[in-house]
């Protein structure tokens, strides 16, 4: 019970990690530099696993497992605790973050190899690593948010690696603005949730709200208020605008922080605050809306994109919108079965990227690449299994997280036949733009200039955990593979336990397992000729057709629908949408309102008028100091006789 | 029959007025000084006055004092108008006006 009674042990691994980087890196080897990163990260791994270990033997009635370390801050009845705790929610959390995390580490200390800076990125990568897992591990809010915030930061250093480039410290700018917006929504909602329930306590906020629940209103400003911040962290429309800039980091932080981990936080969060969600059901409606139509939005713009790390980062704004979609129709662990499912998947792809980026020397555009399957073999078959994970094609991962998904959309307790659409739809245009890319990327002929590029594949250290990546996209979602022939979704079962112990009463049982169970034959059918694998299986010839078998296809197509080519590439203009209505008229009140009346006439008046004041009385009373001896005279005479008849007025009133 | 104390300060005060109207008005240094002498006196006067109607020794006491400190004036104020004198070759005040802004 080492680990369980010194949790913080998994947390200060990394800090340490970041804080010898950060200090002493910069001196330092690559190799040094190295072991100090990707050793702290691995026993923070190891940490993880032995955690799980321990986890395996605590009786039902100690979970969650919460190590108290001392109380942070007390101010009458607000009383936070430095309080870590671990439930199988955590579990999978951690598994997924430490293990990807370490995983990356490995790839980047290929990646980054010839990069300036190095130490610096790993001291970031490690500073993330710290407070993602402090996220996960929180037991109260307000750690929660200093996890929150915490990734947020990490985020913005290394969107902003490549400071010098004044396209990557915008984006890392508008990557901390605009999530900030959600953070503010996120804020207000611990307020709420505190002035509620006297409490920001998970365990005394989820026992409080099944024993005494608050009115629905209250709690659905709460649950949207939070879920706001989830907008904003997890990139749903409307705040999803960050994140296709993001990709402005080096490939290996897209991979770990803009697909697998940070993005997934609002996913986290919303599934940790499953008592209040479920008891909101208007809230759950928003959070399910949300999901699908982002879901369905982001896929569209993926269709038309060239830049190849942008169709993923569209990509993984779409694959969030499913995972709130799972969420809103209460469908919490296949949610957090789809957060797993896509750190495997979504990692692979980016870090698949990175390694095709690195293979043609630093060139994103894929209408640039083509043929190069036998160029770099290991990237093209990992990565085709990636695709075939995200793309819902049975067997892989992603079938079955996302078939979950579309399942609880349709048949499910909330189920709204919509948003499948929605959802089936989206999936289908999901399979069409990855293999879009691939077939892009990796087949038909050249395009580039072979005499100028040296296609190379990458090293090792690059190529394993493509490797270990490429395993856990088909085997990662096999928990739930004897759900296809009636049997149990294990990943399920295992995370029952959190999403069950304070679900609101239901006035009648739930027995949808009442059904009569086919035979499994009949089942595993069914669900292998479901809508979902349909439309991936459709995306996937439709790709073919366009970009193998008539590569002048899409652009006859592009030709004969102008205006809606157009709107997609330009991603429905909303970028210039939100210049135009927040962004200008912000800047426009900032420099003729704020900083022209304001600053300079109110603020700089105030300071400048009275040092003229100063200036200019001294300047007038100076001349009083004639010199003259008379005139002092005649002062003294003139004060001496106001002065006595001060006295005599004020006596003559006695 | 005595003389009434009024009549005492009423001199006192045009003594003093007198010295104060000098003092102001006079360009010569060293009849300012003189001005400021018959200020003291007409104090002194007034001191003298007081402490007779009231029949204490309070104001006998304070005019000695006052001696003492116009008799100091009177030696350090000589010097530095001999100095002045010296330097300036003139006892005009008006061309004494060195320490100003």
């Amino acid at each position: 019970m080492f680990i369980l009674d010194h949790l913080w042990i998994i947390l200060a691994l990394p800090l340490a990690g970041a804080a010898i980087n950060g200090l002493f890196g910069k001196r330092w080897p690559q190799t040094a530099v190295n072991s100090v990163a990707v050793g702290s990260v691995t026993l923070a791994f190891l940490a993880v696993a032995e955690l799980v270990r321990e986890f395996s033997q605590l009786t039902p009635d100690q979970i969650p497992f919460v190590g108290n370390y001392f109380t942070w801050m007390v101010a009458g009845p607000f009383k936070v605790d430095f309080a870590l705790q671990v439930d199988q929610l955590t579990v999978v959390m951690l598994l997924t973050v430490s293990f990807v995390g370490m995983l990356i580490h490995v790839y980047s200390t290929g990646y980054m190899a010839h990069e300036g800076g190095y130490y610096r990125f790993f001291s970031y990568l490690n500073l993330f690593m710290f407070f993602m897992l402090t996220l996960v591990m929180a037991a109260n809010l307000i750690v929660m948010f200093v996890g929150w915030e915490g990734v947020g930061l990490c985020s913005y250093l290394l969107i902003g690696f490549w400071f010098l480039k004044k396209s990557a410290a915008d984006a890392g700018k508008k990557a901390f603005i605009v999530t900030r917006i959600g953070d503010f929504g996120f804020t207000v909602g611990v307020l709420l949730v505190f002035a509620t329930f006297q409490s920001v306590d998970f365990g005394t906020i989820f026992k409080s709200v099944s024993q005494n629940a608050p009115a629905e209103a209250i709690l659905t400003t709460i649950c949207i208020l939070l879920f706001t911040g989830a907008i904003g962290k997890s990139a749903q429309l409307p705040l999803y605008v960050w994140l296709p800039d993001a990709m402005e980091g080096p490939t290996p932080v897209s991979a770990l922080i803009h697909a697998a981990t940070m993005v997934t936080a609002g996913v986290y969060m919303v599934a940790r605050m499953n008592p209040l969600f479920s008891r909101a059901p208007v809230a759950m409606l928003v959070v399910a809306i949300v999901g699908a139509v982002t879901a369905f939005y982001s896929a569209t713009i993926g269709l038309v994109q060239t830049d190849i790390k942008k169709v993923l980062a569209y990509s993984t704004v779409s694959q969030l919108g499913y995972m709130f979609l799972a969420c809103g129709v209460g469908a919490y662990a296949t949610g957090i079965f789809h957060l797993m499912t896509h750190a495997f998947f979504k990692g692979l792809l980016f870090l698949a990227a990175g390694s095709v980026i690195h293979a043609m020397g630093g060139e994103q555009d894929m209408m640039k690449m083509g043929g190069l399957r036998t160029k770099i073999p290991v990237t093209y078959w990992t990565m085709f299994i990636a695709t075939l994970a995200i793309a819902g094609i049975p067997g892989f991962a992603g079938f079955f997280s996302k078939d979950a998904i579309l399942e609880a959309a349709k048949s499910g307790p909330n189920a709204n036949p919509v948003l499948w659409l929605l959802g089936v739809v989206g999936a289908g245009l999901t399979s069409f733009y990855m293999f879009r890319l691939v077939f892009l990327t990796f087949f038909g002929k050249p395009r580039y200039d072979e005499h100028k590029v040296h296609v190379h594949e990458s090293p090792k250290n690059m190529t394993v955990p493509l490797i270990i990546l490429a395993f856990l996209s088909i085997f990662g979602g096999w928990f739930a593979a004897p759900k296809l022939v009636g049997g149990i979704d294990y990943f399920e079962k295992f995370l029952a336990p959190v999403f069950s112990a304070y679900a609101p009463q239901v006035a009648e049982p739930a027995v949808i397992i009442a059904e009569p169970a086919a035979s499994p034959a009949v089942e595993l059918v069914h669900a292998l000729t479901g809508w979902p694998v349909i439309v991936g299986v459709l995306g996937l010839f439709v790709a073919w057709w366009f970009y193998i078998k008539n590569p002048d296809a899409p652009k006859r197509l592009a030709q004969s629908v102008r205006g809606l080519y157009t709107l997609l590439l330009n991603k429905y203009y909303v970028d210039e949408i939100y210049a135009a209505l927040i962004v200008r008229p912000l800047l426009w009140i900032s420099t003729n309102v704020l900083w022209h009346v304001v600053d300079e006439g109110a603020i700089d008046g105030v300071v400048n008028g009275s040092a003229r004041v100063a200036r200019e009385s001294g300047g007038e009373l100076r001349k009083l100091q004639s010199g003259n001896e008379r005139s002092y005279a005649t002062w003294i005479i003139i004060g001496a006789v106001g002065f006595t008849c001060l006295l005599l007025v004020l006596w003559g009133k006695r | 029959m005595s003389i009434p104390i009024s009549y005492y300060l009423v001199l006192s005060a045009v003594l003093f007025g007198l010295g104060v109207v000098a003092f102001v008005f006079k360009r010569n240094i060293i009849t300012i000084f003189m001005s400021i002498e018959l200020m003291l006196n007409a104090v002194n006067l007034a001191f003298v006055a007081f402490a007779r109607a009231h029949n204490q020794l309070d104001g006998l006491v304070f005019v000695f004092f006052v001696i003492v400190v116009a008799a100091a004036e009177a030696a350090v104020g000589l010097a530095i108008i001999i100095m002045l004198a010296q330097n300036r070759q003139s006892l005009n005040v008006e061309r004494v006006n060195q320490l100003k802004f």
